[in-house]
């Protein structure tokens, strides 16, 4: 890296301009704990570092009337502290908790994780799951989208060249809906998913679940929203029968790969019990609201 | 004298705080990476890319030309190594095999086989300028798995190697470096006898000793040639005499000293880096020092041997063991020297059988050359052998340790592979096994428990001392064995022991190889062993001086001397009246009574005591995913007599953690080109804490007579049962017998939905 | 390629160096200014054995690059101890024979007392979880969390709670 420049630019409008006027390659910065890696390892190599970290706002946690508001560079460990968000979405908390160690939670951050764009990111599918979207800064001005519309596969992502999310739009729950992410890893941490699961679910007072969405990470090359999951939940309550429509549609919405980390055969199945495991989970938070 | 009557051990069997372990915890310890010399460059390694290829050229003038590169070095730089000076001392290594591993010649043999290597003002510059090193390779068809490579079509990695070990020697090359054989009896008539025959295949992966520090070095050659190597190995003697041969310098001219090591578990027994930046230092004129990455670590530095083993037993229906037979080949990696010999050895020691035949072949593959990993050999054959035996158990109905009881080793059984046994312990361990509370605990549902047992040789050999009583009555003690895991706190304890001082008046230091005279590496669970004779023998030496030198202040005859207490005193009233001297009033008189008081000791220990072990594993399985939890887990060993209790057991430990990672998760990841999948601890998964409940441990202590104290090797057994003793508990609570490491998520899932609807219709 | 100017607080003291773009805190710890107690085992943040304090939060060193710790407060290995008095983790991982080769120790050391800190009552599952960034491959754990626990009660008795 003959040529590495870093800068830690003080506004959005200057790291914009810097990512945009750059030649060659330019990363947002924010915990690094990707960046780095590929930095270390030499799979990426790039010309300029914008550390986004000083920018006002892109850390930190705000609560509005219908809606929290996070800082793209966050770190896990602001988040879970942040007693109103783990008490409106816990499933959205997990999946940030998990990611890595808490060396790692001390910097990772919702960005890094979502543009690292890998399919397995542990903070993604419960996101996606409560209908997010992000704020995304660039030479053309601020945009927003869902977040969904990020990861368009392994390693890439919809942002343009000059572009960086600045932060995340999470609405807050309705009355009787809860999530919960879970994920499956060989060993108890340290490891990337195998298989990821967020369920958001909406019930009414009779329990009988009235809105539901259903993210799978690790089993496509990106997250994958399973419509057919969701319409196995809409309408009923939380028994046996619902369950194994929950599985199935699960399953079938697998498009996964072997690899080092799981086969084909085993992420599918996973898929289905993780779904299951984290449908109860989502039905019993949602019912105790 | 003897000092194997435990209740009159005033040191010996404490635990003392280890002398080195402030530094520490506070960071001041020194290891491999910490050194630093004026005007060091940094070398960097260019690796190939390929499983096996020849490199057809390397040119580095690029590489050269950039500003800030003072060496560049290939292959043409290292000597070739004459048949007669391929072995050095009593080093088992073969020093050209090595040579050509630290620095390949004509082919690549491996994904990540160093070909060229470059020192540089800083790291960036080194890292830039192994790009601009141009290789030129035409790949070859490669081979990576071990029954493959035996193949006669197989593609060849040495068209010299041809099959020792078989009569007459084959006329054509092969794979197979070796094949041996160990006989006892009849084994076609012992199956003959036999009511039941329990046949089964085994496999294991490759797996990499994964110490936390990569290798390091700095090395610094003079222009009159004489080097100083400062390094993290598990042998500063090795060091220097590998390295000698490898790059063609004298000994004499080699200082090497020994850094704190971050631990080696076999894997720093032979060098990597050290020749390397001997060259790039003799180049440059400048010291040099390399660190690998840990990618590199995992690429091209030892792991141990993935291996096929196909094992037989026959019983009888009273569960008595009739025969055993067992086939194991062994992935020795790019040049020959798996531990087949080893497990071919290890794998049925623990019982007393009449008829036994194990047939064991070495064979190459385009993989990193193997090293040596904790009891090289015994864990892959014991998982073999000590699964088949559960499945055995289990199909006579009999309890696994009730079985293990009556097929087990005692005084005076012959094993197979020679030794007649004496004072040995495995008896005592299944006594203790079913002692413990842990057994007598129930399971819940999805849980089981699984036993396993272990054997391993454990090592003596070469060994130096000396114990030097300083000016005011401290003792320093200096060894020759760098302390891998806490030894300087136990030959300190011998040493105080003998002394009668209290630990903290002995200081122990591992000495440079200047300091202190020839020791083999640390290793084969030698050193309290055979080092700690050696330092028992230097203080037992210092002991006679001091008797001497209290003669002459008294005026009386040495013989008329006593020592105990860590004072001199007149043995008898006859000897005369006088007042005690203590250790620092005769070290304050030592210049009137003759000059400085020490001792120096060489020895070639022999008679190191056997190590046996039973283990007990609980593990939860989680029937939807295939995972393992280990619940529980109790490591039984005879350790002969723990110097130090709180080291011992944290051997125990660590190699239970060791092999539980074995058992579940570890496991080389080759791509379908022979490109190593997971050089990293991402996805090459060693445990981490949450993964390991508290591990017990029960120290059985049947005293090794031929060690002052008692002591056997330790180290190495705890990580032979593990792995069968999980797979024995997973086949406890699921009914399902996995037979091939590592025994993960997708492996177990897959099993168990096999096995599903077998399951459904027996309810 | 232009270096960075960084003025930072190290272990108390205010510290300024000089840094390439690309050299992580964990190079600029080890080889610009000595500090050699915070280990590179893996480089990838696997291992942990480099983790420092980074405003009172733990974090891998080797992940974050040097540039990045102008204005920040990092605490190493070498600025746990007060003076020669052992902090208790640093005490008790002696005692308790919680090292063998000693070269994860310093990141168990930095990890357990930022958990102490944090949690002067840990249970044995959330110490084990808090060190799983931490790999020790020789001790099997069993010693570490013992020590970790042993301390964090020591700490209790000392806060008279």
């Amino acid at each position: 890296m003959p040529n590495l420049s870093f800068s830690a630019p003080t506004s959005i409008d200057e790291a914009v301009k810097m990512l945009a006027g750059a030649t060659g390659t330019a990363k947002p910065l924010s915990g690094g704990t990707d960046l780095l890696v590929q930095l270390r390892s030499g799979r990426l190599r790039p010309d300029l570092i914008v550390d986004t970290k000083r920018i006002p706002g892109m850390i930190g946690i705000r609560e509005e009337s219908d809606r929290f508001v996070i800082g793209a560079a966050t770190p896990g460990v602001t988040v879970y502290d942040n007693k109103a968000l783990t008490q409106a979405w816990p499933g959205i908390v997990e999946g940030m908790d998990l990611i890595g160690s808490e060396q790692i939670q001390g910097r990772a951050s919702l960005a890094g994780n979502l543009c690292n764009a890998s399919p397995a990111a542990d903070s993604v599918p419960a996101v996606i799951a409560a209908r997010a979207t992000c704020v995304i800064a660039g030479p053309n001005g601020r945009r927003e989208a869902p977040v969904e519309a990020i990861v368009v596969g392994p390693g890439r992502t919809s942002l343009q060249k000059g572009e960086l999310i600045v932060e995340f739009h999470i609405p807050k729950p309705k009355p009787h809906q809860s999530d919960a992410y879970l994920r499956f890893i060989p060993r108890t941490e340290m490891d990337i998913a195998v298989v990821g699961c967020a369920v958001n679910v909406t019930l009414d007072s009779n329990g009988v679940c009235t809105d539901a969405r259903v993210v799978l990470g690790a089993v496509a090359p990106t997250q994958v929203i399973v419509e057919d999951a969701a319409k196995a939940l809409i309408g009923h309550r939380l028994d046996e029968p619902t369950l194994a429509a929950l599985d199935a549609a699960a399953q079938r919405a697998c498009k996964p790969i072997t690899d080092k980390r799981g086969t084909i055969e085993y992420r599918t199945k996973v898929a289905g019990v993780l779904a299951r495991r984290a449908a109860k989970i989502a039905f019993e938070r949602a019912g105790a609201r | 004298m003897s000092y194997l009557e435990k209740e009159s051990l005033k040191v010996v069997g404490t635990r003392p705080i280890r002398p080195d372990g402030v530094d520490k915890v506070t960071g001041r310890a020194n290891f491999g990476a910490d050194m630093v010399m004026p005007g060091m460059l940094w070398g960097k390694i260019k690796r190939s890319p390929h499983a096996h290829a020849r490199i057809l050229s390397v040119k580095t003038d690029k590489a050269m030309a950039l500003p800030g590169v003072k060496a560049v070095t290939t292959r043409a730089d290292f000597p070739d190594i004459p048949p007669d000076k391929r072995s050095i001392g009593a080093a088992p290594a073969n020093l050209w095999d090595l040579s050509r591993n630290c620095m390949a010649k004509g082919k690549a043999l491996y994904e990540g086989h160093a070909v060229a290597a470059v020192a540089a003002v800083s790291p960036a510059i080194a890292e830039e300028a192994l790009d601009l090193i141009e290789v030129e390779y035409e790949p070859l068809p490669y081979v990576m798995d071990v029954e493959a490579a035996m193949m006669p079509d197989a593609p060849l990695l040495h068209d010299d190697i041809f099959t020792s070990g078989v009569d007459p020697k084959p006329a054509k090359p092969s794979n197979v470096a070796k094949m041996i054989r160990y006989a006892k009896g009849d084994v076609e008539a012992g199956f003959a006898e036999a009511d039941t025959i329990i046949e089964r295949r085994y496999t294991t992966k490759p797996v990499h000793q994964a110490y936390i520090e990569p290798h390091a070095c700095v090395v610094s050659v003079g222009s009159d040639g004489q080097t100083t190597i400062w390094s993290s190995s598990q042998g500063q003697f090795m060091v220097r005499g590998y390295t000698s041969r490898i790059v063609g310098a004298d000994i004499a001219n080699i200082r090497a000293i020994p850094a704190e090591i971050g631990g080696g578990f076999g894997g720093k027994t032979i060098v990597y880096l050290e020749p390397i930046a001997y060259m790039l230092s003799k180049k440059s004129g400048r010291p040099v020092k390399i660190v690998m990455s840990r990618e590199e670590v995992f690429r091209a530095t030892g792991p141990t041997s993935g291996a096929v083993i196909d094992v037989k037993l026959g019983a009888k229906n009273d569960g008595r063991i009739v025969s055993a037979q067992a086939v194991l080949k062994y992935q020795s990696g790019a040049f020959p020297g798996s531990p087949v010999n080893q497990g071919c050895m290890c794998g049925f020691a623990m019982y007393d059988l009449p008829n036994v035949l194990v047939t064991g072949y070495d064979v190459l593959s385009n993989r990193p050359k193997v090293a040596a990993y904790r009891a090289p050999g015994a864990p892959i054959a014991s998982f073999a052998v000590e699964s088949c035996v559960d499945e055995l158990a289990r199909e006579l109905g009999i309890d696994a340790l009730e079985l293990r009881r009556m097929n087990g080793a005692k005084d005076g059984t012959k094993a197979a592979h020679g030794p007649t046994w004496v004072n040995i312990g495995y008896q005592k361990t299944i006594e203790a096994a079913k002692a413990t509370e842990h057994l007598g605990t129930r399971l819940g549902p999805n849980q089981g428990r699984g036993i396993a047992s272990g054997y391993w040789h454990n090592a003596g050999g070469e060994s130096s001392a000396a114990c030097h009583v300083n000016e005011d009555g401290t003792v320093t003690v200096t060894e020759g064995h760098p302390d891998i895991g806490g030894s300087r706190a136990s030959m300190a304890m011998m040493v105080a022991e003998v002394l009668g001082v209290p630990f903290d008046q002995v200081r122990p230091v591992v000495g440079d190889t200047t300091a202190i005279g020839f020791s083999a590496s640390t290793g084969g669970s030698r050193v309290t062993f055979a080092g700690g004779m050696a330092v028992t023998q230097s203080a037992q030496k210092v002991v006679e001086e001091l008797k001497k030198r209290a003669a002459v202040m008294w005026d009386i005859s040495p013989e008329a001397v006593e020592w105990h207490d860590g004072k001199a005193f007149p043995a008898g009233a006859n000897a005369g009246s006088f007042d005690p001297l203590s250790l620092a009033d005769i070290a304050s008189k030592a210049a009137r009574t003759g000059g400085p008081i020490s001792a120096e000791v060489q020895i070639n220990a022999q008679g190191q005591g056997p190590g046996f072990t039973t283990h007990i594993c609980d593990v939860e399985v989680d029937r939807e995913t295939g995972h393992v939890k280990i619940l529980r887990y109790t490591a039984i060993q005879d350790v002969g007599r723990a110097i130090h209790p709180s080291y011992v057991e944290g051997q125990m430990q660590g190699g239970v953690a060791q092999g539980v990672g074995w058992a579940l998760s570890e496991e080389y990841i080759y791509d379908k080109d022979g490109r190593l999948e997971n050089p990293g601890f991402l996805d090459y998964r060693v445990p981490v804490a949450s993964d390991m409940p508290m591990i017990d441990t029960v120290m059985v202590e049947v005293p090794n007579p031929r060690h002052p104290f008692g002591a056997r090797g330790v180290g190495e057994v705890p990580i032979v049962p593990p792995m069968a003793a999980v797979a024995n508990a997973i086949a406890d609570a699921t009914g399902i017998r996995l037979r091939d490491l590592p025994m993960s998520p997708p492996r177990l899932l897959a099993a168990l939905d096999d096995s599903e609807p077998l399951r459904q219709a027996a309810e | 390629m232009a270096k960075h100017h960084v003025s930072t607080t190290i272990n108390g003291e205010p510290v300024e160096f000089l840094c390439e773009p690309q050299q992580t805190l964990l190079d600029v710890l080890r080889d610009e200014l000595n500090l050699t107690g915070s280990k590179e085992g893996c480089s990838s943040g696997d291992c942990g054995a480099c983790t420092v304090i980074c405003d009172g939060r733990i974090t891998c060193s080797c992940l974050m690059l040097g540039a990045e710790a102008e204005g920040r407060t990092i605490q190493t290995v070498e600025g746990i101890a007060q003076g020669d008095k052992l902090h208790p983790v640093q005490q008790k991982f002696l005692e308790h024979a919680a090292l063998q080769c000693g070269f994860c120790t310093p990141g168990f050391i930095v990890a357990a007392k930022a958990l102490l800190d944090e949690n002067l009552n840990p249970t044995e599952e959330e110490t084990r979880y808090w060190l799983a960034g931490n790999l020790c491959r020789c001790t099997g754990y069993d010693k570490i969390v013992r020590a970790v626990l042993d301390a964090a009660a020591v700490m209790r008795a000392e806060a008279g709670r």
